[in-house]
């Protein structure tokens, strides 16, 4: 379901009539937005997949990361106990500032767009 | 816009002066009490002044922020920064069974506790990227409100007020908020109860009653906007209660202050350790005594009905033989109490001896090391328990992804760039608790099993007998002396998880005052997160049952004063509750996450990232998944009558999200496709939501 974005940005703008450049500006609004949701959306997946591979991957294979260590613990109770969560909040991290650079590159496309 | 940026800063780092201030007045008051136990000021002043000091201070910052304006009594104004938030979600979050039980089950389940530890952090990262953002973008004031726009149907006008069709989301929204909620905040209260009676010596329901006074001065005054600034206090004293005792212990036994780090060098050792002590001869021993207890309940186990007629007989005797030889008073009360307790039919007795069986063949087993995943004896068993692990994990991250009073607090932010800055401090904040659990369990757990493990019995520690003496009905610690040779063996120590935490201090050697602290911190975690839940629940009465269907013109006056009073039946009915001690209840806790999982996420996450998701299938998505999920609780869980064996690939109830949450997202996709596509207002509100401010 990726970029779908024909309906009008807000019904509540007012319809002047006859103004083309409404019109123009309305369409490349939307086309900013359907980018901004597009490149919202890959995001998400690239760090949701980081984030099922994390706590999947630790506990299906905690047997076999078992014999590694890493100063003193066994490499499976590091992650199990701090390494995954270090990577979540590493995660919840990267997705607050990648978005807040897609927020701001739509920003400038409106300014553009005006 | 610079304007409000500069008024924000400004507002800002005055939050950051007065909290600056409050910790350093906590510093002070722990120095002050730290002088006045040297002076001599006995245990439970001590322990008195603690309770009473921060249910004052809460009850202060509940009075000086309460407010009767709907915005600042739903959602704190939206004007809670960042950090600020975070931390008040940490509180919000940090619950009475995180701060007191969690180490303990760490120190009992080694490896498998684990999980508690990578689900509850890993649900953040759902939360960040799939609800919270788009929640604080609709901008209303609870969870259902949201539901109830995005799936109002066909004839919905888009704000989702006044059509039947919202009404019933919304109506559905608000049973599973209270469903998942009630349950919880039973079990927060009654923790209060229990930290309240163990460490000033109140009775168990007065202990309640005053925690449940300093929650009401707190939220109903002021509502979400006290509960936030309380809970952004109450996280700093939890931080503080637990960091100042772990940091000691593992500068103690590892020489690095920092536990997190330091740990590292004890596990090893802990683990030769218990290679040891699985061998040694007297622990084999003792473990063979409670082999031998098992088989013989085993035996009066095959023999009943009969064995339960000749024990009594055999305990009325004995009593008889006590009172005709004129026995010392002790020995003669020791055979009552025998007779009395002694099962009263051989119903009760086939239950009672199956635990008493399964108690003691647990305790003959070998200690498992602690930091082996899933040790079994066949593959088969040992993928069991990682299957195990697995679901478990999977259902505490989407349980916490769907929690009301966690999610609820995404409206307080002042922005959504500031909502997702806003989860980032949460886990980094909740991460600073839960990164140090595993670190004190191992600690703990290598001081007992070197230092405690091979004392004399006449010189056990003095920690032990006090937390031995706290709970008369169920000892947090109990060390009897099984093959009686005068020395502590490993299998001879009973411990209860919660007592790891709260002897802390003790085990480490600090004064009282700081156990003290440790009561403050768990009596903190729990209001905390009462606050949340009782507001969660209060709100989605008032503000979705009353003001959305009841009385849609009532004026705000009304409304903030309704749900006023509501909250404080709540309360009420919930501190009743909790003070009939419900086991049942309290051992369904863990239940709630799947619930709320299987209920609420499917119908959140498809609000956003579906647009084709209707009303017809965020109904029965909701149904759907709240049934299996019931369903495979009701029929496994031994409490609730099912039964163990009828399992689905050997997954223990408490995971019963594992097939719900899947349920409810395949019977959404099904029904939505199935029938008409949404309204134009329901996808106008899903481009609304998607689109940056």
């Amino acid at each position: 379901m990726p970029t779908e974005s024909t309906a009008p940005p807000s019904p509540a703008a007012p319809d002047r009539s006859g103004a083309t450049d409404a019109a123009a500006a309305r369409a490349r609004v939307a086309a900013a937005r359907a980018q901004h949701w597009a490149r919202t959306q890959r995001l998400t997946a690239v760090l949701l997949g980081l984030w099922l591979a994390t706590w999947f991957g630790t506990v299906f294979f905690a047997r076999d990361l078992a014999h590694l260590s890493v100063f003193g613990w066994p490499l499976s109770f590091y992650l199990a106990a701090q390494g995954s969560s270090l990577i979540y909040l590493a995660i919840i991290g990267v997705y607050a500032w990648r978005m807040r650079v897609l927020d701001r590159r739509f920003a400038r496309m409106l300014a553009e767009a005006a | 816009m610079s304007g409000t940026n500069a008024d924000s800063k400004r507002y800002f780092r005055r939050l950051s002066r007065y909290y600056l201030w409050f910790t350093a007045c906590l510093a002070l008051f722990l120095v002050a009490l730290g002088i006045l136990e040297r002076e001599g000021m006995p245990r439970q002043w001590i322990g008195h002044l603690y309770m009473f000091g921060t249910i004052v201070l809460y009850a202060t910052i509940g009075v000086v922020a309460r407010t009767s304006n709907v915005s600042e009594y739903y959602v704190a104004g939206r004007r809670v920064p960042a950090l600020f938030n975070g931390m008040a979600t940490a509180a919000d979050w940090i619950s009475a069974a995180s701060f007191i039980s969690l180490a303990g089950t760490l120190y009992l389940h080694g490896f498998d506790a684990l999980a508690y530890v990578m689900g509850w952090t890993g649900g953040y990262c759902l939360v960040a990227l799939l609800i919270a953002p788009y929640l604080r973008k609709f901008a209303q004031y609870t969870i259902p409100d949201f539901l109830a726009a995005r799936y109002a149907g066909d004839g919905g006008n888009g704000n989702g007020r006044g059509t039947g069709r919202g009404t019933a989301v919304r109506a559905m929204a608000v049973g599973a908020t209270i469903v998942v909620s009630f349950t919880y905040v039973v079990a927060q209260i009654y923790a209060v109860g229990l930290i309240a009676s163990r460490f000033t010596g109140v009775d168990f329901s007065v202990g309640i009653f005053l925690g449940l006074a300093s929650i009401l001065v707190c939220s109903f005054l002021g509502g979400m906007r006290a509960i936030t600034w309380t809970q952004v206090a109450q996280y700093i004293i939890i931080l503080v209660a637990f960091l100042i005792p772990t940091m000691w212990l593992s500068a103690k036994f590892a020489g690095n202050p920092v536990p997190q780090v330091a740990y590292g060098s004890v596990l090893p050792k802990l683990a030769q350790r218990e290679a040891q002590l699985a061998r040694d001869p007297r622990e084999l021993e003792v473990r063979a005594a409670f082999r031998a207890r098992a088989d013989a309940y085993a035996a009066r186990l095959q023999g009943l009905p009969r064995s339960w007629e000749a024990g009594k007989v055999e305990a009325q005797r004995r009593l008889d033989v006590a009172r005709s030889r004129n026995a010392p008073l002790g020995e003669i009360r020791n055979a009552e109490r025998e007779l009395l307790s002694y099962p009263r039919s051989a119903d009760e007795a086939a239950h009672l001896w199956t635990a008493e069986r399964a108690a003691n063949l647990a305790r003959a087993q070998p200690p498992e090391p602690h930091a082996d995943p899933f040790p079994g004896k066949t593959p088969e068993e040992s993928d069991i328990r990682r299957n195990n692990f697995l679901a478990l994990v999977f259902c505490l991250m989407f349980g916490t992804a769907a929690l009301p009073h966690i999610l609820m607090r995404a409206y307080t932010t002042p922005s959504v760039h500031e909502t997702r800055v806003s989860v980032f401090w949460t886990l980094f904040f909740i991460l600073l608790i839960y990164l140090t659990m595993p670190a004190l369990a191992v600690l703990a757990k290598y001081d007992i099993y070197t230092s405690l493990v091979g004392t004399d019995f006449s010189k056990l520690p003095t920690w032990v007998s006090y937390w031995a003496n706290v709970d008369k009905a169920n000892p947090l610690i109990s060390i009897v002396d099984v093959n009686g040779d005068g020395i502590v063996q490993l299998a001879e120590i009973a411990i209860d998880g919660d007592v790891l935490t709260l002897a802390t201090p003790e085990i480490g050697g600090l004064p009282y005052v700081i156990s003290g602290l440790v009561a403050a911190g768990g009596l903190a975690a729990a209001l905390s997160t009462a606050d949340g839940l009782l507001l969660a629940i209060s709100n989605a009465l008032s503000h979705d049952v009353y003001f959305k269907i009841v009385d849609p013109g009532a004026s705000t006056q009304k409304r903030v004063t309704i749900s006023k009073l509501l909250l404080l039946a709540v309360a009420f009915i919930a501190a009743y509750v909790a003070s009939q001690k419900p086991a049942d209840i309290l051992s369904l806790v863990g239940a709630a996450f799947s619930l709320a999982g299987s209920t609420l996420f499917p119908a959140l996450v498809a609000g956003v990232f579906w647009k084709r998701a209707n009303h017809q299938g965020a109904i029965a998505g909701m149904i759907g998944g709240f049934l299996v999920c019931l369903y495979y609780m009701l029929h496994t869980n031994p409490i609730l009558g099912g039964s163990a064996d009828a399992a689905w690939f050997h997954i223990a109830p408490i995971s019963a999200g594992v097939f719900g949450v899947p349920a409810g997202l395949a019977v959404l996709v099904v029904v939505s496709l199935l029938t008409p596509p949404p309204s134009r207002a329901s996808v106008g509100l899903v481009e609304h939501i998607r689109a940056p401010e």
